[in-house]
């Protein structure tokens, strides 16, 4: 028995860590479908990416009859007017990835800080502003995008950018959401109580406690991101012919689904594809914040 | 002195008709294979009260959920026999099929959560959640006699049995009445045994009194046994016949509580008895070195033996077995008996320092809305004292805290740090007074970004006040790390690899690093275990001794008052009642409040109670 | 206290629509080229333009004209198509009527088997139902819907399991009622899209209620287990799952768009699409602010519902 002076307590022998963030996702990359999930993802952006390159035919240059049967010439077949189909499909990923990736960051950063200083504010600007969202979420996504499309013409920019700010009320929910409990806690007072700037504070004592959860959400951003811009693709509110784009193809040769169902298939498969290995990333990182693996309670 | 190993026997029960329970050899392992708790057995005889005391990982709440044949969070009863008296004749709780422990579980020993209000359900009225306890156990009871019941046993825990009452829901009402809710519901249906987990926690000393006293009144009226788990050893003295102390997942002592707190025979009771404040003269506090072992991480022999003054190679050996050294009074030491920790001298009370005011506060007035939480609060701090803020819950003792280091604003005339004036915002002050008032929160848990390690911990403060290379800024942090009797290595850490009081260290060592003058100390060992409060006590002592700080004191704890302060501050409803020196307010309270706070800690006080019950019930 | 919470909402949600309505009016007056010169064509000249203006009462303030135009929908009265010049109304209600069978026929479906999935699935937490069901679950959830329609056309429209129309497109004169079967597709694409988020959430908030502390308690009061289950921790988890619900038929609405696309059902999504290619101002107008409406009157009847089966709200 020793009195307080030598009741000293030092570091407990365990392994130095990482930072809290690392070892959230090493924990998550450990996980079955995380790995499956990336895997796809890859493969994914790698057809994206490399795929004009690989690419036999000029994506617009028409090279036989419509709808012509795969052959030694053109693996895939031709499209609806002719084109190689698998020179298509090579170069018409990049509009989907990068639109969809672009569109998601755009909703997690203005709903990310519409969230925190939501949740910060601890007046009537908090409450306006999540009140603002519930406006913004009564548009559903498709339907802005197609009201702002018909009005402005379909470009590119425009519809990220729509598409984007329609993530923004759930990005924004989901931040306030978590962040309003962290803004409560002591930590954030004492800070304050040093005067640290607000935005040091939001930045340094509340962001990475949110860090998980939010990139849980954009993962999910991204998934219906690339649903919803390539469902937009797929009622030819996307990119415009000639170019090529996965959902162009599919509104393109939608006419012959029943004899040539490759020029849709193939094209929806990829997307669907796309948008499956972001959401296997999501859930398995979502999964080391919520434990799956719980136990009932209760019971022998 | 009987050396039988505690296996083979259950302890002596001197009619075994009386028994309520029994429980031999229990054993709950992780999954993981390491075991939470081992070797447990103890008995409950009818009308009973047996305390369970322990420090946080002691097991003993996990020994008490095993009684109704329950783990928690993946754990899995692997071990031992729970036998309970029913009227059909005794039945081993574990050994029972599914249906035969639901019909155990309620009618034979029942439950009383720890915080009645997450475990009443929110959607049931109080009527449906009494009625449902009863016609869980017996379907076809008629409605009238349901209803009789129910008014019978709201009425024995002192709540209103009308309609409009029982129709309530949980929310409907006070915590001390969701409680009393909570008791009633595992009294109602007359179970042989009760589990009480910390039932306490949470209330403020008046309502845990009453409730305490409801609980003793209904296991003598109708002869339940109950088993109470609590920190305080406080509530044990109030409350029990019998004691047993745990340590580490193992009972290491069990006995008659009077003897038991009389002549503590295991090192470990020895060192709790003598780490908790006492009321009536100031007690030198003990705490212990060291952590409990972790399970997977215990020592090969006794596993107190790392923490332990008296442990030789022998202690060290083999596990320990519990032994009867004494009729009904078992220990788990080899070194039984032997005094590892003296019963702790009497100090002197601090006495009121003569010396120049350093803050001083006059008509301080705070409201939140239209409530006002302190109404013209005056007083003045003396450099160098510890100045205790004492009070009930909503006297306004935490505003009054929080408005000295300026995250409350005050309206009235206000605070003067030094004869200069303070503005109500910490962000309006200057840059030196916020440096030189520096505050520690209740919960060291929720006062530490988790995200952050503890040198991104400090590191905010130190770019706040001070410039300098990455040497002095390291430096810098092992200098404080080391006055709050934390290592250089601790920096690497996050929050949630140290412990309670590691963390309580590493909060008091941010305050330190701007080298303040005055600390403001808010309830700081509220959430710690007994004898990690005592080693930050004696800390804070040894800081406002060596390097001069003045200290405000806020707590409801008045014999950690007694231990640490040189004046006390009594405030009431947001005024001050009465401020004075420790030992005259304490001793002599002059304020009708300051006389019913201290009558109200003296019934809760371990000393007192230990005398008045040695005097009530002369050993048998 | 409940009506007057309900009172609140209530007004909320007519705010919500109020705003939203003056985005709708704002987005579809900042465009280039007015309705007055889309009806007339290229080749009007500017003095015909200006009188079909003032005939329109586009020559008015836009205030007026917003509150002339929010005044008239309330009253179903929502001008006249720029097209057919037949009133919107008329126009968008049977393609209204069509959208609410879809929306009914999928949630009917889709909210009690989600829920029973989503109940099954945390009865039986950690076990071999779950991990399958749930794999299942989290694959699905990443497909867009019309992915989930093209391969539902493929299957059983073409040679494989040629049973159903491929397309939605009602022959002339005939209503919904005399083709049922055109309604099988989208609904089960709607389904498979709402089915995953709604089952994994029900999911969730019944492992959370049977983890807490009460269904704890209840377990130790001896409460057999059908009743801890039925009383306590399905009781408890009615509110996410109403929410979401509420979510999720607001989702059906606007993935409806894309869905009724693919099948070519002529619900108030293809409306909106022939409008949208025909620059068909009014029509944009009153469709979308219909869909808007639907999305706030479902999240408010979620809210009321959720203060009346939640005591703390009800005071």
């Amino acid at each position: 028995m020793a009195d307080a002076a030598s009741g000293a307590v030092g570091a407990s022998p365990r392994a130095r860590s990482g930072s809290a963030l690392t070892k959230t996702l090493r924990k998550a990359l450990g996980l079955r479908r995380t790995q499956i999930g990336i895997g796809i993802t890859l493969v994914i952006l790698l057809l994206a990416l490399v795929g004009p390159f690989l690419a036999p035919y000029e994506p617009s240059a028409f090279i036989a009859k419509p709808f012509a049967k795969p052959g030694p010439d053109y693996l895939l077949g031709t499209d609806v007017r002719g084109r190689d189909l698998l020179s298509r499909l090579l170069h018409g990923g990049l509009a989907v990835v990068w639109m969809s990736v672009a569109a998601a960051t755009i909703g997690m950063l203005l709903g990310g800080t519409v969230g925190l200083l939501a949740a910060y504010s601890r007046n009537w600007f908090g409450e306006f502003l999540m009140r603002l969202m519930d406006v913004f979420l009564a548009l559903p996504t498709i339907i802005m995008v197609l009201m702002f499309v018909s009005l402005l013409g379909a470009q590119q920019w425009l519809i990220v950018l729509l598409v984007g700010v329609s993530q923004m009320p759930q990005v924004a929910r989901v931040t306030q959401g978590v962040a309003a409990d962290i803004v409560r806690r002591d930590f954030v007072l004492f800070a304050e109580a040093l005067n640290v700037p607000r935005y040091k504070i939001l930045h340094r004592e509340v962001l990475p406690n949110v860090m998980t959860p939010l990139l849980v959400e954009y993962g999910i951003r991204i998934v219906w991101a690339i649903a919803g811009i390539a469902a937009l693709s797929v009622m030819g509110y996307g990119i415009q012919p000639p170019d090529a784009d996965w959902g162009l193809i599919i509104n393109e040769n939608r006419g012959r689904l029943a004899t040539r169902p490759l020029g849709v298939l193939a094209p929806a498969l990829l997307i669907a594809l796309f948008a499956l290995g972001v959401n296997l990333m999501a859930e398995g990182l979502s999964s080391t914040v919520s434990g799956v693996a719980r136990k009932r309670s209760g019971q022998k | 002195m009987s050396m039988q190993p505690s296996q083979d026997i259950a302890p002596a029960v001197s009619n075994e008709s009386d028994c309520a329970l029994r429980v031999c050899g229990l054993r709950v392992e992780l999954p993981d294979g390491g075991d939470i708790v081992a070797d447990v057995s103890f008995d409950i005889r009818r009308g009973e009260v047996l305390g369970l005391v322990g420090e946080s990982g002691s097991g003993k709440t996990t020994v008490a959920m095993a009684l109704l044949g329950f783990a928690r969070g993946g754990a899995r009863i692997t071990g031992g026999e729970i036998w309970v008296t029913t009227p059909a004749g005794e039945v081993d709780i574990l050994a029972a099929d599914a249906e035969t422990l639901r019909q155990l579980r309620g009618a034979a020993v029942a439950y009383v959560p720890q915080d009645p209000a997450a475990a009443l359900n929110p959607a049931m009225r109080i009527r449906d959640q009494l009625a449902e306890a009863l016609l869980a156990h017996l379907p076809n009871l008629p409605r009238a006699e349901i209803e009789n019941r129910i008014a019978d046993a709201m009425a024995e825990v002192g709540l209103p049995r009308t309609d409009a009452f029982l129709r309530r829901y949980p929310h409907q009402m006070s915590g001390g009445q969701q409680q009393r809710i909570g008791i009633a519901m595992a009294f109602i249906i007359r179970p042989a045994v009760i589990v009480l987990d910390e039932p306490t926690t949470g209330l403020d000393v008046t309502t845990q009194n009453r409730i305490l006293e409801v609980v003793r009144h209904l296991c003598d009226l109708h002869r339940i046994g109950a088993l109470h788990v609590t920190h305080d050893l406080s509530v044990i003295s109030a409350l029990a016949d019998r004691i047993m102390v745990m340590y580490s997942g193992r009972s290491i002592e069990v006995g008659r509580v009077v003897e038991v707190f009389d002549d503590p025979r295991h090192p470990y009771t020895q060192a709790l008895l003598n780490a908790v404040p006492e009321l009536q003269r100031r007690n030198a506090l003990v705490s212990i070195a060291g952590h409990p072992a972790r399970p997977n991480q215990r020592p090969a022999g006794c596993f107190f033996a790392p923490r332990c003054a008296l442990a030789d190679d022998q202690c060290r050996a083999a596990p320990v077995a519990l032994v009867e050294d004494a009729p009904g009074h078992f220990v788990r030491c080899l070194k039984s008996g032997a005094t590892a920790t003296p019963y702790g001298k009497t100090l002197p009370d601090h006495s009121t320092l003569a010396a120049p005011t350093i803050l001083a506060a006059e008509g301080l007035k705070v409201s939140y809305g239209p409530l006002n939480v302190l109404n013209g609060v005056t007083f003045e701090v003396r450099q160098g004292e510890c100045l205790a803020i004492v009070g009930e819950s909503g006297s306004g003792k935490s505003t009054l805290s929080r408005t000295i280091v300026g995250m409350v604003e005050f309206a009235g005339k206000g605070l003067t740090l030094k004869s200069e004036p303070l503005a109500p915002l910490a962000r309006h002050r200057s840059q030196a007074q916020r440096q030189k008032i520096q505050y520690i929160f209740q919960s060291p848990f929720n006062s530490l970004n988790p995200r952050q390690s503890v040198e991104a911990i400090l590191g905010l403060v130190y770019d706040t006040f001070f410039t300098g290379t990455a040497q002095d800024r390291r430096a810098a942090f092992v200098r404080v790390l080391e006055q709050v009797g934390l290592q250089e290595g601790s920096l690497d850490l996050f929050p949630d690899e140290l412990s309670g009081g590691e963390r309580q260290r590493v909060s008091i060592a941010r305050a330190l690093l701007s080298d303040p003058e005055i600390l403001v100390c808010d309830e700081v060992t509220s959430a710690l275990d007994v004898s990690v409060q005592a080693a930050i006590i004696t800390l804070l002592g040894r800081l406002q001794q060596e390097r001069g700080l003045t200290i405000l004191f806020v707590t409801h704890d008045l014999a950690l008052v007694r231990n640490i302060a040189n004046r006390v501050l009594v405030l009431d409803h947001g005024i001050v009642a009465e401020i004075g020196d420790v030992g005259q307010i304490i001793d002599h309270p002059v304020h009708p409040y300051t006389r019913q706070l201290i009558q109200n800690a003296l019934e809760a006080d371990l000393a007192h109670r230990a005398m008045t019950s040695t005097n009530a019930q002369p050993a048998a | 206290m409940l009506w007057k919470t309900v009172f609140k909402r209530v007004v909320l949600g007519l705010c919500t629509i109020l705003a939203v309505s003056v985005v709708i009016f704002a987005a579809t007056n900042i465009i280039p080229g007015d309705a007055a010169r889309a009806i007339l064509g290229r080749a009007a000249t500017d003095e015909a333009v200006a009188q079909l203006q003032a005939e329109m009462g586009l020559d008015r303030p836009l205030a007026v004209q917003f509150g002339s135009w929010l005044w008239g929908f309330v009253h179903l009265d929502m001008g006249k198509s720029l097209l057919s010049g037949s009133s919107v109304w008329e126009l968008i209600q049977p393609r209204l009527a069509n959208s609410l069978i879809l929306l009914l026929v999928t949630s009917c479906i889709a909210i009690p088997l989600s829920v029973i999935l989503g109940v099954l699935m945390a009865l039986r937490a950690g076990r071999a139902f779950d991990t399958v069901a749930n794999s299942i679950i989290i694959m699905m959830a990443g497909i867009p819907e019309f992915v989930v329609g093209i391969i539902l056309i493929l299957v059983f429209s073409t040679h494989l399991l040629p049973i159903l129309p491929p397309t939605s497109m009602l022959p002339v004169g005939e209503t919904l009622a005399q083709n049922l079967s055109i309604l099988v597709l989208p609904v089960t694409t709607l389904v498979a899209a709402i089915l995953p988020y709604l089952s994994r959430l029900v999911r969730g908030t019944l492992l959370d209620a049977l983890s807490s502390e009460y269904v704890v308690t209840a377990r130790l009061k001896g409460v057999r287990e059908r009743d801890v289950i039925i009383r306590h921790a399905l009781r408890n988890s009615l509110v996410p799952a109403i929410q979401a619900s509420a979510l999720s038929l607001g989702y059906i609405l606007g993935g409806a768009v894309v869905v009724e696309f693919v099948f070519q059902y002529p619900g108030l999504g293809t409306a909106l699409r022939d409008a949208i290619a025909s620059r068909d101002l009014f029509v944009i107008q009153g469709v979308v602010l219909i869909f808007a409406t639907g999305y706030v009157v479902f999240n408010l009847v979620a809210d009321v519902l959720t203060i009346l089966v939640t005591p703390r709200l009800r005071g």
